[in-house]
């Protein structure tokens, strides 16, 4: 094509809108490329969204009409074994007064969408339903572009951002990143159950607008590490359930047969009783960490969101990483073209912004956490059984003195593990994390 | 040559359902999509001009939303889009549709002489078929129906094949003519990026009530003689009856006789009964 950009975004999710809408706000000729029929089309997520990260792009972002679905009121964690569980949680009306939307759900393909019409409004071209397929380069192996699936199809841009998710398979064929290993991806499924709003507000507690999330570790991962989430949208559930690819090839388990005695659970069977299954879709998760992080930049290009592998395993925090980072990007490309540098060396000070930032922080702070979760199943077999084995005991009135109970349980845990093996568990844990 | 092609923005049927309490549509998340035989008159638009040179104009009646059906058959390459966008038109049969579109028509024919309007068979989410016929009577233009080929324009004559019960035929009609398409007229090309981008960035025109030119009386719901009654699914049929020869042959064989004659309303009836259908 002759026409061409300053700027080419790879993809429309969050890292890539948010970028083009920093660029086109400075009035940088943006062109977004998009593979969905439309932006959203193709994306999976339980929905969680910052109000805060979603700010700093868009300050007006209620005004605009958001799509939200609910405030978030209220987190809870759950740790589950077969048929019991434990649950806490934490509600604030600080969450329904000044700091509503610091967190809310979302749906993927709504909101994608609308976030890419602010983009169009500001002045960025998005285009969907094409697929990049390759990079294009010069001579020095500068980035000068991408080649596009369709006819006359080459774009030229000064600098290009690649924001094209976790699951593409530009990262083998141009070899920016490495093609991430199976114990570095999660592959997650979600069920999207809908619903009326009423029962929803009924079962969760909540006022009308408003929802809540559940977080949960335990047995319904078959001993594999990874999480399940229930998040709560206008008229639907979200559920989801992730495990690490590597473990879940190695026990042949396939996901779909976890989502579904997940749904059993005695905790879960309730919330979603007489709802209508409405759409299920698997996808993947970036959970190496900071050491599966590729470059973030080089000649003529940059990297941002979950093709960079910025993915918060713990607090399940990838969609503000993403826009973050896609806003840092921006910023460094804005900076980058007025110096009228766009090389490695021009564009250096996104690895600055970034290492400066939460994102890179988090990113550190967590690096070990995926590798604990990894390493230690009984995390996902013996400890929830032991907990609900203790917690049942405790609280079953039967005569038995509280003394008794209390050493009965000891030596069912000392017959399963030791004192030891849990207090270096802790100590592990807390080390992964501090 | 100035081809006009009159498309609509329908819900994806492959994904509506019907309520069976209500039997009413579902149109709740489904998405919309530009008529595929309309997609397919644009095509065949942009193909004739290509062989004989011209411009192609799309129009479009519904809401706003209906724009993207419009930038659509921008991509594949027609060169002007129009939406008719008026809350007068709403609640329209295609009667009033095709009233609407002409009106359209006959102000763009002022500006560019229309020769050609092609329009597709039919809207996959009503199947009526009535809406290019109509447009064609209210021009008062040659109407040439379910139209599998152009063969080809000269001396201000179209020679087209038409699809027709049990064949086809090959007619001639002399111009400004209405073309409604079939599937096979034409094979919808995956536009390039130049002119996909060129669609994502054109304004579309919009036009109301005024703009056409429109007697009030004849637009929406005002001017619609057809009402739905009822909209619901046809019961599912069920299976026929099966006889088991596999096991027991004799018995089998008893069993159909025993229903082919001796039941109330026998098998043989019925039968009869639906091959006197399919004659007729
Ligand atoms: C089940 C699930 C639940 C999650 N829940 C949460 C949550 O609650 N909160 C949270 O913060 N995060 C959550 N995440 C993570 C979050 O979805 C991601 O971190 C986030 O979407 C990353 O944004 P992104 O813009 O980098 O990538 P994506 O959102 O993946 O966007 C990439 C875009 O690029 C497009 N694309 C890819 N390749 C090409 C190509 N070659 N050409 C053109 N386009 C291309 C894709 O179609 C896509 O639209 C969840 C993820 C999953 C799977």
């Amino acid at each position: 094509m002759k026409e061409t950009f300053d700027v080419a975004i790879i993809g429309a999710g969050p890292a890539g809108i948010s970028a083009a809408c920093t660029l086109a706000d400075a009035g940088i000729k943006t062109i977004v490329i998009e593979r969905g029929e439309y932006p959203g089309a193709k994306n999976v997520s339980g929905g969680v969204l910052y109000g805060h990260n979603l700010a700093e792009i868009l300050p007006d972002y209620t005004e605009r009409k958001c799509p939200i679905e609910r405030n978030i009121v209220e987190m809870r964690i759950w740790y589950l074994s077969k048929e019991a569980g434990y649950s806490i949680g934490y509600r604030d009306s600080i969450f329904t007064g000044d700091r509503k939307y610091n967190a809310f759900t979302v749906g993927r393909a709504k909101f994608d969408r609308w976030f890419a019409e602010q983009a169009h409004k500001k002045g960025a071209l998005v285009v969907p339903s094409t697929t990049v397929a390759d990079l294009l380069r010069d001579g020095n192996g500068t980035v000068t572009g991408v080649v596009t699936s369709r006819v006359d199809g080459e774009v030229r841009a000064r600098v290009t951002l690649l924001a094209n998710g976790i699951n593409s398979p530009l990262a083998a064929v141009t070899g920016y990143r490495a093609e991430p290993k199976p114990e570095q991806i999660a592959l997650a499924v979600k069920e999207t159950i809908e619903l009326p709003a009423e029962v929803i507000e009924q079962r969760f507690g909540v006022s009308a607008g408003n929802g809540v999330t559940t977080e949960i570790l335990g047995e319904m991962t078959g001993g594999m590490s990874g999480v399940a989430v229930i998040y709560t949208n206008r008229d639907t559930l979200s559920l989801s359930i992730g495990a690490n690819l590597a473990e879940l090839a190695k026990n042949k388990l396939k996901p779909y047969d976890m989502i579904e005695s997940f749904k059993q659970h005695p905790m879960v069977a309730p919330l979603i009783a007489d709802g209508q299954p409405r759409e299920y879709i698997a996808h993947w998760l970036a959970e190496g960490g900071y050491d599966a992080m590729p470059k973030l930049y080089g000649d003529g290009y940059l990297i941002a969101g979950d093709s960079a592998m910025l993915f918060n395993a713990l607090h399940r925090e990838g969609n503000n990483l993403a826009m973050a980072s896609g806003k840092m990007a921006a910023e460094t490309i804005i900076e980058a073209l007025n110096k009228n540098d766009c090389s490695r060396r021009g564009l250096s000070a996104y690895g600055e912004r970034m290492a400066e930032s939460f994102v890179i922080k988090d990113m550190k702070k967590y690096r070990r956490f995926g590798s604990f979760l990894y390493q230690h199943n009984e995390l996902y077999t013996q400890l929830p059984r032991l907990a609900s084995f203790a917690a049942r005991e405790m609280l079953t009135v039967n005569g038995v003195s509280k003394k008794q109970k209390q050493k009965l349980i000891m030596k069912e845990i000392r017959s399963k593990t030791s004192l030891f093996k849990l207090l270096r568990l802790l100590w592990r844990g807390w080390r992964s994390v501090k | 040559m100035h081809i006009v092609c009159c498309v609509k923005q329908v819900p994806d049927t492959t994904q509506v359902k019907i309520d069976p309490e209500t039997n009413t549509l579902i149109r709740a998340g489904v998405e919309s999509i530009c008529n595929p035989y309309d997609l397919v008159a644009v095509e065949a638009a942009v193909q004739l001009v290509e062989r004989y040179t011209g411009r192609v104009t799309v129009i479009s009646m519904g809401p706003p939303q209906a724009e993207s059906a419009l930038r659509e058959c921008l991509s594949i390459g027609a060169n002007e889009a129009i939406l008719l966008s008026d809350r007068a038109f709403a609640g329209a049969d295609t009667l009033a549709t095709s009233y609407t579109l002409s009106q359209a028509i006959t102000k763009i024919n002022a500006a560019e002489p229309v020769d050609l309007i092609i329009c597709g068979k039919q809207a996959i989410d009503g199947d009526t078929a009535q809406t290019g016929p109509g447009i064609a009577t209210w021009m008062g233009y040659t109407q040439l129906t379910y139209v599998s080929e152009i063969i080809g324009i000269e001396n201000g004559n179209i020679t087209v094949r038409r699809e027709i019960e049990g064949g086809c035929e090959v007619i001639q009609g002399r111009l400004p003519a209405m073309l409604t398409a079939e599937l096979e007229l034409a094979s919808i090309r995956y536009a390039t990026l130049p002119e996909l981008i060129r669609a994502l960035r054109y304004e579309v025109k919009v036009w109301g009530a005024k703009d056409i030119n429109a007697a009030p009386e004849k637009l929406g719901l005002k001017g619609s003689p057809t009402s739905v009654r009822e909209i619901f699914a046809p019961p599912v049929r069920g299976g026929g009856i099966s006889f088991d020869a596999k096991e027991k042959k004799e018995q089998a064989v008893e069993d159909f006789l025993g229903a082919l004659f001796t039941k109330e309303k026998t098998l043989m009836e019925e039968i009869l009964i639906k091959a006197s259908y399919a004659q007729e």
